[in-house]
């Protein structure tokens, strides 16, 4: 049970899993303090922050004395330790099983399919001020589909969330990637009403937290598009 | 009616659920699922795993994959002792922090060396170049790295003093590459004791024999026909080359 103390977490908001940790900590209101960490200003390398977690990335969660990283056991540490509602991460075994396995599938397919799609079409530009590698982005995209077929046909289904009944943490992590390619303009399930069925029902009943998390990203997206 | 594993001992994380079950005596039938003969693409095996991959498990109607989920589902049903996935929260978080950071990290780079140097020129019929080898222990080094600075640091084990399913995830892994012949112990005594620690906690005769098929490989590559392969090769070249 949580005690008087706030977590603190270390998030940039244009990072995906750091979007999954500060909606998850909204909507449950878990009492927390968010330490803003600029990646686009390099401020993951200070000294500071390096002593903090020496991989330079974040998320990175601190209670008390006890720093953690990792999107993944941050907020399975927080489903753990505070007392939110269960549907997030289940109890009963089988349930919390599913949940296991789409959250280590993501790793290796969903994040980095749509997370590279971001990086080639917002930046790499933005950093090098160089073209768009087309050749490099189509092969991305193509990659992503087939990573979108999968999450459709074997997590999806015909269930309304990517586990079952309710949303999970698998949910959260996955529309957070799933938004990212949106600061560039982009929709990556334009074309699949299966997909953005589900997303309209993640936003649903994540409510405000999740406009307000993506709030840096779509600011993104705004820019670049006055600027077309 | 026994929980089904299907594994194949050439792919890591089947060697981690197949020592796992034994480890723990938890009474299992061993499903062989041959990756070399594409059995993995076969129909009935769809019907286990959603993704079509091994390891998977079947307990009664409910089906499941990924090793990390297995364990802790059997972890969980079958009870096993605490220190696997401690019930500490902080100590399970630090279990989950490795078994999260490992996929995308020494996971990748165990399985790229062993494609680079044994799999891929037995498809193709050359070396690889050496600019993309160099690249690929590069990598591996600096996993090997991390895994010793921040992940064990003076500990005996990942988390503790006590095994847990970090140490048997992250072993399986770097064993891969012997597999291909490279020696990742060589110059690394902090990780070479840790090898042996685990693989005492562990029993030699079940590490050894999870790991006879890999460390034959070299020799098994020999007898294989290339054309075997050819299943593979899209995929492979794609994400190795």
């Amino acid at each position: 049970m949580a005690t008087g103390r706030l977590v603190e977490v270390y998030l940039d908001l244009l990072s995906q899993p750091c979007r999954a940790i500060q909606i998850l900590l909204s909507c449950t209101k878990i009492p927390h303090r968010v330490h803003r960490v600029a990646l686009r200003k390099g401020e993951h390398r200070t000294a500071e922050f390096s002593k903090l977690n020496p991989m330079q990335k974040v998320p990175v969660l601190v209670d008390g004395g006890f720093v953690l990283t990792e999107s993944d056991a941050i907020l399975k540490y927080l489903a753990n330790k505070y007392d939110i509602p269960e549907h997030w991460y289940p109890w009963q075994p089988e349930r919390r099983a599913r949940v296991d396995e789409y959250v280590a599938w993501h790793h290796t397919n969903t994040r980095p399919h749509a997370a590279k799609v971001f990086l080639l079409e917002v930046l790499l530009p933005a950093q090098f001020g160089a073209q768009v590698d087309q050749d490099r982005l189509e092969r991305a995209l193509l990659e992503l589909d087939a990573t979108l077929d999968k999450l459709e046909s074997m997590f999806l289904r015909r269930q309304p969330f990517l586990c079952g009944d309710d949303i999970t943490l698998a949910d959260l992590l996955a529309v957070c990637e799933l938004m990212q390619p949106l600061g560039g303009g982009r929709d990556v399930l334009k074309d699949r009403p299966q997909l953005q069925r589900w997303r309209s029902r993640v936003q649903s009943a994540l409510g405000e937290s999740f406009n307000e998390a993506h709030a840096v990203l779509f600011a993104v997206r705004d820019r670049r598009q006055a600027k077309l | 009616m026994a929980v089904e594993l299907y594994l194949d001992l050439f792919s890591q994380p089947c060697r981690s659920v197949f020592m796992f079950a034994k480890k723990n005596n938890i009474p299992f039938e061993f499903k062989k699922v041959s990756l070399m003969d594409g059995e993995h693409y076969g129909d009935d095996f769809g019907k286990i795993s959603i993704i079509r991959k091994v390891p998977a498990l079947r307990d009664g109607d409910f089906c499941l994959s990924e090793s990390i989920a297995i364990m802790v589902y059997l972890a969980e049903k079958f009870q096993t002792p605490d220190f696997w996935y401690p019930a500490d929260l902080q100590q399970r978080a630090r279990v989950n922090e490795y078994l999260s950071w490992q996929h995308t990290a020494i996971r990748m780079q165990g399985s790229k060396m062993f494609w680079l140097r044994l799999m891929i020129p037995k498809m193709i019929g050359m070396e690889v170049p050496k600019e993309k080898m160099d690249g690929a222990l590069e990598d591996l080094n600096n996993s090997l790295n991390l895994i010793e600075e921040k992940f064990l640091q003076d500990r005996p084990f990942i988390v503790g003093d006590q095994m847990s399913l970090a140490d048997l995830v992250a072993i399986v892994e770097i064993m891969q590459p012997l597999g291909a012949g490279l020696d990742v112990f060589d110059g690394r005594p902090k990780l070479s004791a840790w090898r042996d620690r685990v693989r005492t906690f562990i029993g030699e005769e079940l590490f050894d024999e999870a790991h006879q098929n890999i460390l034959g490989a070299q020799e098994g590559m020999k007898q294989i026909d290339p054309s075997k392969l050819e299943l593979f090769k899209p995929k492979i070249l794609r994400l190795f080359l």
